[in-house]
């Protein structure tokens, strides 16, 4: 196991799009190890995409289980999710270990439906909701070579007033 | 050595101020760090980090026709350009209801006896003129529990007939 060495922006890398995992092979089974040693590296943070670290390939990691207080399905890990359903809308912050020193608020959506293959290559699917959600839409977008900052909603987004609709 | 500067306009909003603004300290050398631009009470409010070579007085003289021709007051600080050094707020209140004068000084006298840095602090006065409400919106950190900050508060909800939300500000890290 190796912790790798996180992609910051504004490399450009961070934009591509990732592709499919064909196989879950060694190779594949290896990079995950590294992956979940590079997670679990940065204290407080619950979640990683493969993009993140050079490789780009659909795998993501996300594991909310050191936040109790919000309902999760402990560690993830999710080789080319799907996200198949999807409801609600909340605004919430998040920061990225590609984008140190800042935090930003980001519209997502509240419940979701994902599929996936887990590490051993089973289908899964999983309902979650709220900070677990978040994690995973935040994860998933970084397959799609996007990151939080591309789709902020403005600091001061608390007050609304009628006159703005 | 570059100094860093906190210019704060003030004046009669319209559209343009920003990018002349901006388009003049540029052309100056200037580098602009954080900002935080607010229209309050139909006025242009702007505070701004500015890092520059020159020396106060001539940040001043270039400021002053700029201020002249757009009808702005402008004043300038010199200050730590302490850039990457963010807090987060872990706790959000939302305060609403009707208008009246203490409400700032009453939530905020609260909190800070219990050592909260407020981070970020909106308010607007909306409903209609003769019925006036205020509308407040607090983001800070506190080293404190929720229980405990709810306590404190809950004497201003009951005697002000104010409400007050408290949320807990979780950040996702991915």
């Amino acid at each position: 196991m190796a912790k790798l060495k996180i992609l910051v922006y504004p490399d450009e890398r961070l934009s591509q799009v990732s592709q499919l995992v064909k196989a879950i092979d060694n190779k594949i089974t290896s990079f995950i190890s590294d992956l979940e040693q590079t997670l679990s590296s940065f204290p407080g943070c619950v979640g990683i995409a493969a993009p993140q670290v050079g490789l780009f390939e659909r795998i993501i990691i996300v594991d909310v289980s050191s936040r109790p207080q919000h309902k999760n399905h402990g560690h993830l890990v999710l080789i080319n999710p799907v996200i198949t359903f999807s409801e609600g809308n909340i605004i919430g912050r998040e920061g990225c270990l590609s984008v140190p020193e800042y935090i930003g608020k980001v519209q997502r959506s509240q419940k979701i439906k994902v599929q996936a293959k887990n590490e051993v290559g089973d289908d899964v699917t999983y309902q979650m909701e709220g900070y677990e959600a978040r994690a995973v839409q935040h994860e998933i977008d970084h397959l799609d070579g996007k990151l939080f900052i591309d789709s902020l909603v403005g600091k001061r987004n608390a007050l609304k007033k009628r006159t703005d609709f | 050595m570059r100094n860093w500067y906190m210019l704060t306009l003030v004046g009669k909003d319209r559209p343009g101020i920003v990018a002349e603004v901006s388009q003049v300290l540029f052309e100056a050398g200037g580098n602009l760090g954080e900002a935080s631009m607010a229209r309050l009470g139909g006025n242009f409010t702007v505070m701004l980090m500015l890092q520059i070579e020159s020396e106060k007085d001539d940040v001043e003289n270039l400021l002053k026709p700029l201020g002249k021709k757009l009808g702005l007051f402008f004043h300038i600080d010199e200050i730590a350009g302490n850039l990457h050094h963010h807090v987060e707020p872990n706790f959000r209140l939302s305060v609403h209801g009707a208008d009246q004068a203490g409400i700032v000084a009453m939530v905020t006298g609260v909190l800070a006896g219990l050592k909260f840095n407020i981070l970020n602090l909106e308010s607007d006065v909306g409903g209609s003129p003769k019925k006036p409400i205020y509308i407040m919106h607090i983001e800070g950190f506190a080293d404190c529990s929720h229980s405990s900050l709810e306590k404190s508060i809950k004497p201003l909800i009951n005697d002000k007939k104010i409400i007050i939300h408290l949320t807990p500000i979780d950040t996702m890290m991915g």
